[in-house]
């Protein structure tokens, strides 16, 4: 098993799976992630934030729905306490992302699975995971190179969107707000043609999108998405067992 | 170009909250064995977490469901699905979602 490992790093697939292929699979996503980081940006600004602070928040916090919360609830003086509980509430999601690309890391070492965690996206983790299909494990290499290029995409978007910020009123009349639930779209797409579970899938997928619309409207956004996640998984789980 | 206390205080805070979150499993479950059903379970997240994401863009709208006979996105999503489908590109699925949704929003 270990001797099988080594060559399959060292043989055929090292040309497929290197940082720089990693760079190439991240190409896909770069639109979403510009329009949606320079929205980030705008938005920040508009809230009174510095280009800084956004600078820093992008760095630090990478992550689209956390910064459009922040901006909002800085603009309307909302305390630290509660921003940063709002915050942990709408991520939390990203345990089960990281949960489900655990069994592809398990070549790696703590610390390297804690730098592709720390990079981890709804983005990445879709694109890695249409990988994913008749494969045991990911190359970290790869996971890298996209993980980085989407990174420093985010971080480029929202300086751009900070800076031209002041000028820009209106970033939905270009339909860039479109770009997040497209690239969600595709993403969903491609991992559903990737593997041959195409019926359980369709009912996991449509028990997800009535779970979170009934789940948002009793609770909050947030909570649906994780309530959905966890219940249209358990009943994919569920239905595969009885077929 | 100045960064003030209470605002740094909530970038680091939300950086934290964000980070544990993300790298907790990743650290933990490539350790231990997962059983058999929670191998399954995993595999289901994928698909259930992105069709969740895809809903809530698509349906909600500030906490409420946006009326249906007035939903442009949703609208929208439908070249975006088939020409995910079709193409299995990820570039133009997301440049013909935001060609449509800007098509559909000058006509109405």
């Amino acid at each position: 098993m270990q001797e099988n490992l080594q060559i399959k790093q060292h043989g055929v697939e090292v040309r497929e799976e290197s940082f720089l292929q990693g760079v190439k699979d991240c190409i896909p996503t770069l639109l979403g992630y510009l329009s949606i980081g320079f929205a980030a940006g705008v938005l920040g600004k508009t809230s009174g934030l510095s280009v800084t602070e956004i600078t820093l928040m992008s760095l630090l916090v990478y992550a689209g729905s956390a910064q459009f919360i922040i901006a909002g609830m800085v603009a309307a003086n909302g305390s630290a306490s509660a921003i940063i509980f709002t915050i942990f509430f709408v991520n939390l999601r990203h345990l089960l992302l990281s949960a489900a690309l655990s069994p592809y890391f398990r070549h790696l070492s703590p610390l390297k699975n804690m730098l592709i965690g720390s990079l981890l996206t709804d983005e990445t983790f879709g694109v890695a995971m249409a990988q994913t299909a008749n494969k045991t494990y990911i190359s970290d290499r790869w996971m890298h190179g996209l993980n980085i290029t989407a990174y420093l995409n985010w971080v480029i978007a929202n300086i751009a969107g900070a800076f031209l910020g002041q000028w820009i009123t209106d970033p939905q009349k270009f339909g860039l707000d479109f770009a997040l639930p497209a690239m969600f779209i595709g993403l969903l797409v491609l991992m559903m043609v990737s593997r041959a579970k195409v019926a359980v899938d369709i009912v996991v997928a449509v028990s997800a999108v009535v779970i979170v619309v009934g789940v948002s409207l009793l609770t909050s956004g947030s909570v649906g998405v994780i309530v959905a996640t966890i219940i249209a998984a358990t009943i994919g789980m569920v239905v595969e067992k009885w077929k | 170009m100045e960064v003030r206390w209470s605002i740094l205080l909530i970038i680091i805070g939300a950086s934290i909250v964000t980070l544990i979150p993300r790298v907790l499993p990743l650290v933990v479950l490539s350790r231990i064995q997962i059983p058999e059903w929670g191998m399954r379970w995993l595999n289901y997240v994928p698909v259930a977490v992105m069709a969740a994401l895809v809903g809530q863009e698509l349906l909600m709208k500030n906490g409420e469901m946006s009326p249906l006979q007035s939903n442009l996105e949703l609208l929208a999503a439908l070249p975006t699905f088939i020409v995910a489908k079709l193409t299995r590109s990820l570039l133009g699925t997301v440049v013909v979602g935001i060609i449509s949704i800007m098509v559909l929003r000058f006509i109405f």
